[in-house]
């Protein structure tokens, strides 16, 4: 290992600008000229638009201009959409209900878009906002999950029942017979609460129309920009791809909120040519929360079969996904691809059968939130196998080992075949890290000052790389879900990787730029990455689903491979030797079998002169390209062991340790990866314990600021202890499975199982805030007095 | 307009503002000092913490005629020159940053908790001290490790290199 | 947030005469409720008499059996000066516990106790302690001061300079923080002066601040924390919001009660 390649803690390049304060976010940006945009949210969850006068509005100072639905319509702007296509279990496709940018007609959650004000600054524009005069119908909203499909308000007039798709998986007859036959069955009714992601840095966008040249720019937050300039070319009919960039700056985190192609970009893009100046918006942060896509939000029953020595036979979940008011980009496949082939876990489970109802409500779209579907699988997952451990009186460790799949690559009932793993060595690991075996003095010690203790386990595994893309085109995919890079040597031996993979946190730029030292023998400050740009960067997939490292990556691995093939080439000349006798080892080019060689900046010099070689033998330069389309999912799995002490009298509960040991394959920049960890950490047990969105019965938003929406902070943790294990991935080059989204993953449940195990029972829902705590040790104490 | 004068960065500054300006948005947008961020609007998460006579304020909620004859110090007038600050070297030593935006009030914080109590800072009272601002990335294990080690090279010592 | 007119007047005097004259002002103090509620435009004042910079308003004296803080004071002034916590310990460890370390270095007690809002801290420990809140027309009784929630008996054209805290004999405030916004979801301050004993309470009540008569009954017979066990607040007088219900509100204002008597008996 060298001190910059792979597997080195390298220090970020990225940070010097982050650091000193000169990061440039969107709304860092000021395009000169530019006017500022106001949206017009709805307040109402659910209303039929009679008519909007804005007037009064227009008249106001510094407004440029009024626009709603109806002016989308005009200039024939489609709405937003859904990428992946679901189909139920009678084969009819999903039912999505028309998404416009700007309302037409209705209103279909608090914060809907109703119109946008564009002004000279955003003061005027949010004072013509409020003389804009609205009448609306209220209607009657519906926002409880569970009651979306019996429920009498119809949010989309093509799905009556507020049902997009009744979707399911596995084998329903071989999973009913196996649970006819079982031993014991644990069962549990499961809230996957809703989340806001919460990214620190709001959505943001500038839109600008060059009149010039016919071509729109939109600098925007986004964590695939190149999908966003598809979409809003394809799709909503903005200009051609040719006529649109996309630039996404610095970003400050995504966590899958910033995937979707939302209404306040695609309005700011189009209003620039209207207005004729470059449109800005910033969201605050009640907008963000009111409009942003949220995360989960599932109502399911589970069950699990058991024989009569603990081995599962089969599991058996109902759940009820909440789709918000509209589908976003990856609104349909969140809870159903993403989710349920998750459910197999870790174990061996001969027959399962999932049902995945998605509703309807007047609430914000959910999508895409880190982890994506497998939070809510892992939830259900280690929930059942902790709770049915308990049940038949087994050690929950000894239970999964029992249980562990042992042999790969193993198919299971439900879509994946897992490549590789071992389970029980990350188990092994981790109980000797958080010293499982003195776990019962510890509690005694709480115990004698008057606490509750409490150990849970979360034997996680999910898939990433995301995807083959012939596989997720068979499952509905609208798009392939490949990646690209192009690595440009310059004469002087420097080169520039451009990525389709978007960095908003992760560390690209220092973690990319290892693979290309590791590969090409340069040094670290040779290397640039670029990303984030449509004119500059080809296409890309972008960053979700903790794709960068496995399809990203292998795509730049790809890449510099032909420049190496290249290279030879221009050595072999350059050396006056056969291509055959090159050798490329440590940044030099080298003629096997004598003491000939060429640093890679000399053959790189040698490729741009093209002094040594005809250009009908071989085209001077040396810049390659390349795609790759992963050949497989990748499946992290780890096990993470939360430790919990509770206050009995206020129901506080403090994570007293918390560890973490994960297979993420090969890692790039160690440091990087334990970073990653420690965040996914933190979003889970802030799911776990403090998050929550709530929706009252009206369908306003309760919880649209800090001041009631409790994020994580640094009191709320502990230090995490975190370790790996390592079997490389065999189906990607680099061995590399994907870290971004392990600990939001992995960390619900651990911290659900650690505070049902101190309080003896195991009704408590998320967020186990210290009222819920409270409440269930009452519970406990005294069953009869149970509400 | 009300005409305000202040000292940013160790520059005096003469401006005439609607009085409804925030301190956030001069230094952001009259200023063109866009390390200072804003991510909330209630004063909770910290992304805007600059220094105004010494003490960190969240500029997102002060108004910039109250900081008129102030002394104000943003993330972009910490480092001395091309010399970071040290705080500044043991955010980047110790990875306590991932997207880096709430990085320069995380930043612009810890520097004031050194300066009111000094160095020697248990775990305990860093997670403590940083209540007032939020990071949505590094679940705080390392940014507390960060101000650990930063407490310390401010006051002599040199920033502790992390084992590799 | 709304456009106004901003004032700075140079002392208290021309800051009454300017909130009498101007149409629809409001007093700046620290700003820390005020200036967020402008931005919501859930405020919107015409004039806004900012009483930053009056040297009068600031500052922390020990007067005889009493310690008097200028309205101005920031939150982290008092934590961090050494009368009050010499003199009254609870009432520094209370400023620690506001807000934040940036919050505390712009919010004032002034300000605190002028809006009152239910779950401030502050007015808990002007009603224990017996403060007198001192205004530019008059001296009023903590007691007759907080008349209900975000209400105070301060007339038109009234600043308070100052408020007056009579040293105690055992003091101690313990306070639960609603986990999202760390105001007070149940913050408790005790306070025994001789015989006479005060339990104030912050956060809870559906009417703001209040005194729990039946907690300073109990700690009457016997000022210790096992004078309280198994009491806890009239549940009919509880908030109830998302965060918390009346029924565990009420039990942690008995739990805080206890440990607040706790930390007052053991200092």
């Amino acid at each position: 290992m060298t001190t910059t390649g792979i597997g080195a803690a390298v220090r970020r390049k990225e940070d010097q600008r982050f650091i000193t304060g000169s990061g440039r976010y969107t709304d860092d940006l000021a395009r000169p000229g530019q006017a500022h945009a106001y949206f017009l949210r709805s307040p109402h969850a659910h209303a039929s638009i009679r008519s909007i006068d804005a007037a009064a509005a227009l008249a106001m100072p510094g407004v440029l201009a009024v626009l709603t639905g109806e002016d989308l319509a005009k200039d024939n702007i489609g709405g937003l959409i859904c990428g992946w296509m679901i189909h139920s279990k009678d084969g009819s496709p999903m039912k999505a209900g028309a998404h416009p940018a700007l309302a037409q007609g209705k209103v279909r959650y608090v914060g809907d878009h109703v119109a946008v004000v564009i002004a000279e600054t955003l003061s005027q524009a949010r004072d013509a906002a409020e003389a804009i005069s609205v009448d609306y119908e209220v209607l009657p909203a519906i926002a409880e999950t569970a009651k979306a499909r019996t429920s009498n308000v119809v949010v989309h007039d093509i799905a009556s029942d507020n049902t997009a798709f009744e979707w399911h998986l596995g084998d329903k007859a071989a999973t009913e017979a196996a649970f006819a036959r079982a031993k014991h069955v644990t069962k549990l009714d499961i809230v996957n609460n809703r989340l806001a992601p919460n990214a620190i840095e709001t959505r943001a966008a500038i839109g600008e129309y060059d009149m010039g040249t016919d071509t729109y720019t939109l600098y925007t937050t986004s964590q695939n920009p190149h999908v966003a300039r598809l979409v809003l070319s394809a799709f909503i009919g903005i200009a051609p791809e040719n006529k649109l960039r996309v630039i996404a700056p610095d970003v400050g985190g995504g966590f899958g909120s910033k995937i979707s192609i939302y209404s306040e970009e695609t309005v700011c893009t189009w209003a620039s040519k209207k207005v004729g100046r470059p449109v800005k918006w910033t969201s605050d942060r009640t907008e963000a929360f009111l409009s942003d896509s949220h995360g989960r939000d599932h109502v399911s029953q589970a069950e699990l079969a058991l024989d009569e020595n603990g081995k599962i036979l089969a599991m058996r979940v109902h759940t009820t996904a909440n789709l918000g008011a509209y589908m976003r980009l990856f609104g349909s496949v969140t809870p159903t691809y993403l989710y349920a082939p998750l459910l197999s876990g870790c174990y061996d489970i001969p027959a399962i059968y999932v049902e995945v109802d998605g509703v309807y409500t007047n609430t914000a779209p959910t999508d895409a939130y880190r982890g994506a579907g497998r939070p809510e699988a892992a939830f259900v997952v280690e929930r059942l196998i902790e709770v049915a451990a308990r049940e038949i009186g087994m050690d929950p460790a000894r239970f999964r080992r029992r249980n562990y799949i042992k042999r790969f690559p193993h198919q299971t009932p439900i879509i994946m075949n897992y490549d590789i793993g071992d389970y029980s060595a990350s188990l092994e690991k981790a109980l000797e890290i958080a010293d499982y075996k003195n776990f019962n003095k510890r509690r005694r010690e709480s115990a004698r000052r008057g606490k509750l203790r409490g150990i849970g386990f979360s034997s996680y595994i999910e898939a990433c790389g995301i995807a083959p893309s012939a596989a997720v085109g068979s499952l509905g995919a609208g798009v392939g879900l490949w990646e690209s890079a192009e690595v440009r040597v310059n004469p002087t031996g420097s080169i520039e990787v451009l990525t389709g993979s978007h960095s908003h946190g992760q560390g690209h730029e220092t973690t990319f730029a290892q693979l290309v030292c590791e590969r090409l023998g340069v040094g670290i400050d040779q290397v640039n990455i670029v990303h984030g740009d449509t004119d500059k960067v080809q296409f890309g997939m972008g960053t979700y689903g903790s794709r960068s490292g496995a399809v990203g990556m292998s795509a730049i691995t790809k890449a510099i491979d032909k420049v190496i093939e290249k290279g030879k080439k221009v050595a072999a000349y350059a050396m006056e030797a056969s291509e055959k006798d090159i050798e490329f080892k440590d940044g030099k080019f080298s003629v096997a079998g004598t003491d000939k060689s060429l640093g890679f900046a000399d053959v790189a010099l040698q490729a741009y002169v093209a002094h040594k070689f005809s250009g009908q033998d071989l085209e001077p330069g040396l810049k390659e390209g390349a795609f790759y389309d992963p050949t497989n999912f990748t499946f992290p799995a780890g096990v993470h062991i939360c430790e919990v002490e509770i206050d009995p009298d206020t129901g506080v509960t403090k994570i007293d340790r918390f560890t973490a040991v994960d297979d993420f394959g090969v890692v790039i920049n160690p440091m990087i990866v334990e970073g990653q960890v420690h965040g996914g950490i933190a979003q889970g047990v802030g799911q776990a314990l403090l998050e929550n969105a709530i929706y009252d019965e009206s369908g306003q938003l309760v919880t649209a600021s800090y001041m009631d929406y409790t994020m994580p902070r640094a009191e709320d943790l502990p230090s995490f202890h975190v370790g790996m294990t390592v079997t490389p991935c065999p189906s990607n080059p680099l061995g590399i499975k994907g870290c971004g989204e392990a600990g939001a993953i992995a960390a619900p449940p651990a911290v659900i199982n650690a505070i049902t195990d101190a309080i003896g029972h195991e009704d408590i829902a998320m967020p186990a805030t210290p009222q819920a705590v409270w409440r269930a040790i009452r519970k406990a104490k005294m069953p009869m007095a149970a509400e | 307009m009300v005409n305000v004068t202040m000292t940013v960065n160790g520059k005096s500054v003469t401006a005439a503002l609607d009085p409804r300006t925030l301190l956030s948005q001069f230094v952001r947008e009259h200023m063109r000092l866009t390390g200072t961020h804003v991510g909330c609007d209630t004063s909770q998460c910290g992304a805007c913490v600059v220094h105004m006579d010494g003490k960190a304020v969240k500029a997102c909620t002060v108004l910039a005629v109250q900081a008129d004859g102030r002394d104000i110090l943003t993330i972009e007038g910490l480092a001395d020159g091309s010399e970071l600050h040290p705080m500044q070297a043991a955010f980047r030593e110790h990875h306590g940053l991932q997207c880096g935006f709430c990085t320069p009030g995380m930043i612009m914080t810890a520097v004031d908790l050194v300066n009111r109590m000094g160095s020697d800072l248990d775990e305990e009272t860093i997670r403590h001290e940083l209540e007032g601002n939020i990071c949505r990335c590094t679940g705080y294990h390392n940014i507390v490790r960060a101000v650990e080690a930063g407490a310390k090279a401010m006051t002599g010592g040199e920033v502790r290199q992390a084992a590799e | 947030m709304y456009a106004f007119e901003y004032h700075r007047p140079a002392n208290v005097r021309q800051a009454a005469a300017l909130l009498q004259k101007a149409e629809d002002a409001k007093l700046v103090a620290g700003g820390h409720t005020l200036i967020p509620t402008m931005k919501q435009r859930l405020a919107s004042p015409a004039s806004l008499i900012d009483l930053g910079g009056m040297s009068e308003l600031r500052g922390i004296e020990k007067k005889g059996r009493a310690v008097v803080i200028g309205a101005m004071t920031t939150h982290a002034e008092v934590a961090a000066s050494d009368e009050v916590r010499e003199a009254i310990p609870a009432l520094a460890e209370l400023a620690a516990l506001i807000g934040d370390p940036a919050v505390r270095h712009r919010g004032t007690i002034g300000g605190s106790v002028a809006n009152n809002d239910p779950a401030a801290d502050y007015p808990a420990a002007c009603l224990a302690l017996g403060a007198t809140i001192i205004t530019n027309k008059r001296k009023i009784a903590a007691d007759d001061f907080f008349t209900g929630m975000f209400d105070t008996a301060l007339e038109e054209g009234e600043i308070i300079t100052k408020v007056s805290f009579p040293v105690p004999g055992k003091a101690a405030y313990a306070k639960f923080r609603n986990p999202a916004s760390r105001y007070a979801l149940a913050g408790v301050f005790v306070c025994k002066r001789g015989s006479e004993i005060r339990v104030a309470v912050t956060g809870a009540g559906a009417d703001g601040v209040f005194r729990w008569l039946e907690a300073e009954q109990a700690l009457a017979t016997r000022f210790a924390a096992k004078s309280l066990d198994g009491m806890s607040a009239p549940v009919e007088m509880m908030n109830s919001d998302i965060h918390a219900d009346a029924d565990y509100r009420a039990h942690l204002v008995g739990v805080m009660a206890r440990r607040a008597v706790q930390a007052a008996t053991g200092r």
